[in-house]
């Protein structure tokens, strides 16, 4: 068991490496398509001419974004869906800071910041940059929904994505690709309104028509790139994100050594079908279960029915579940305090 | 040639000790720091208990004995000489505060108390963190044992001390109290 998580760990932890290198080198691209666009960059006949600005300046861009997203991204998040802190302000809120103490001391995690939606759908995430700069997120709805072994449940499932560092990749996904995004948005604008005007005039000036036509070719690549990237950056994070739902109901079922509480808890879920406002594109696979989704009928797990989706079917997690529960995991566990 | 080879050999055999020992320092620190925590819990528990005998005393004349009991046990707990009469008295605090717990179920007034639903809280959470401190210090136990008595571990386990790690045993019956008693609370505040 314990073998299994620090390999993940370590998976998790190239991971991120991994989406901040295609990132930053994305961003070095969209650059260097400018720099031929302007004409700062020319293929002439000894080789390339000028000096690249533009992608020094989209290099610094991109270091500094992945500065603010690994150090700032909690706290961009919590910001996004409009949380606050959680305070013990009231019996249930005391209960939910309880739970997560106690699931914290299962899981052999540092004290864990709480956080709260005003929202009546049932969901929760966690995020941060390690266990020690982590933030558990809870709707309302879900404080007023559940008993305290469902809160087990679902905070022990929180408390695995924080142990086996998914809350960074996450993190680092929903900053990164929101960033990625918004800047193929506004590049494709300004493509529309006055780029390609700016680009015909300088081609007529620069006289040689194969040079300039070898720019435009480059920046036209560039710029389809620039315009997929955000789709696969968003399939490989959809890709990642569903193994991890089931990994993290393990997880739950490893610290509360109690099935029963995480399946309560998404039998509970599942009954009850009411979106999350403000959760977007960006932040859906942060959550326990698809804010967006709602739920789906069928649980039909195949390659398109999944390519989008950020999470596993609930009645294929719940049924999971049920097979621990009658298995010999749940025969075998210590009777769990409740 | 040969010299250069010899020492390659002996470093790359050094490098794998220190490894093998500082992952083994960790997680014997781990453990140690498992313990703690289940310390830290059970004196929060000590801390707790007077409050919760002031709050409900008055409403329970008839149930004196689970209360001296409760009171009794928390004593012995604190003054405790050793280890070992310490964690027999910390088990039957565990069951007599799982028979207070229950039986607080049955007196409708004290459920109305807004003090004592506090306290019932604060009581409940600390015998889960109990529960948990002690599971997650038996998970602990185990990779350490676990490392400790593989190999090649083993060989720098015996010759540093690195001595197997006890389990925490809960007291026969302990665990169960709670469930058990929390049913026949049920049945009986009913009737």
């Amino acid at each position: 068991m314990a073998v299994s998580f620090w390999q993940w760990e370590r998976t998790n932890r190239r991971q991120t490496a991994l989406l901040v290198g295609i990132f930053i080198i994305l961003f070095c691209l969209l650059g260097l398509g400018l720099d031929f666009v302007f004409g700062n960059l020319r293929v002439g006949p000894q080789g390339l001419n000028g000096f690249p600005f533009l992608t020094i300046a989209a290099l610094i861009v991109a270091l500094v974004q992945t500065f603010i997203s690994y150090y700032g991204g909690a706290g961009l998040i919590l910001a996004s869906v409009h949380a606050t802190p959680l305070q013990a302000d009231s019996d249930r809120h005391k209960i939910v800071l309880n739970v997560i103490e106690e699931m914290r001391l299962a899981a052999r995690m540092p004290p864990i910041k709480a956080y709260v939606m005003a929202d009546p759908a049932p969901n929760a995430f966690a995020t941060g940059r390690d266990p020690r700069h982590s933030v558990i997120c809870v709707t309302q709805g879900l404080i007023d929904m559940m008993d305290r072994e469902q809160l087990q449940g679902v905070i022990g499932h929180e408390m695995a994505h924080i142990r086996d560092y998914d809350i960074r990749t996450m993190m680092m996904i929903a900053v990164l690709v929101g960033g990625i995004a918004m800047l193929a948005d506004f590049l494709a604008r300004w493509m529309w309104f006055g780029g390609f005007g700016a680009m015909g005039g300088r081609n007529q000036r620069d006289r040689d028509n194969d040079q300039g036509q070898a720019g435009v070719l480059i920046a036209v690549a560039v710029f389809v790139l620039a315009a997929i990237s955000p789709i696969l950056c968003q399939l490989l994070a959809m890709a990642v994100a569903r193994q991890r739902e089931y990994l993290a109901d393990a997880g739950s079922v490893e610290f509360t050594r109690n099935p029963r509480a995480l399946l309560r808890a998404l039998e509970q879920i599942a009954a009850t079908e009411s979106p999350l406002k403000d959760a977007s594109r960006g932040t859906a696979h942060l959550f326990i279960v698809n804010p967006r989704e709602g739920l789906r009928e069928d649980d039909r797990e195949g390659f398109f029915d999944n390519l989008f989706s950020t999470h596993p079917p609930l009645p294929r997690r719940i049924q999971r579940l049920r097979a621990m529960l009658d298995g010999p995991a749940g025969a075998n566990a210590s009777p769990a305090p409740a | 040639m040969g010299g250069w080879i010899a020492l390659i050999v002996i470093a790359i055999v050094a490098l794998a000790l220190i490894v093998l020992y500082n992952s083994l320092v960790g997680l014997k620190n781990q453990v140690d720091a498992a313990w703690r925590q289940i310390d830290v819990q059970l004196k929060r528990r000590h801390d707790l208990i007077p409050n919760l005998v002031e709050a409900v005393k008055g409403y329970m004349q008839f149930e004196r004995q689970t209360l001296t009991q409760v009171v009794e046990a928390r004593g012995r707990a604190i003054s405790a000489p050793d280890q070992g009469a310490r964690m027999q008295a910390e088990n039957q605090l565990s069951a007599g505060l799982g028979r207070l717990l229950a039986v607080i179920e049955n007196y409708p007034q004290l459920k109305a108390d807004q003090n004592v639903l506090r306290l019932q809280e604060e009581l409940t959470t600390t015998e889960n963190q109990i529960a948990f401190s002690r599971q997650a210090y038996n998970d602990a136990v185990l990779s350490y044992n676990t490392r400790v008595q593989s190999f090649p571990a083993n060989l720098i386990a015996n010759n540093f001390g690195f001595l197997p790690a006890t389990y925490f045993q809960a007291a026969p019956g302990d665990e169960a109290v709670p469930k058990v008693d929390l049913s026949m609370g049920g049945a009986g505040s009913q009737a």
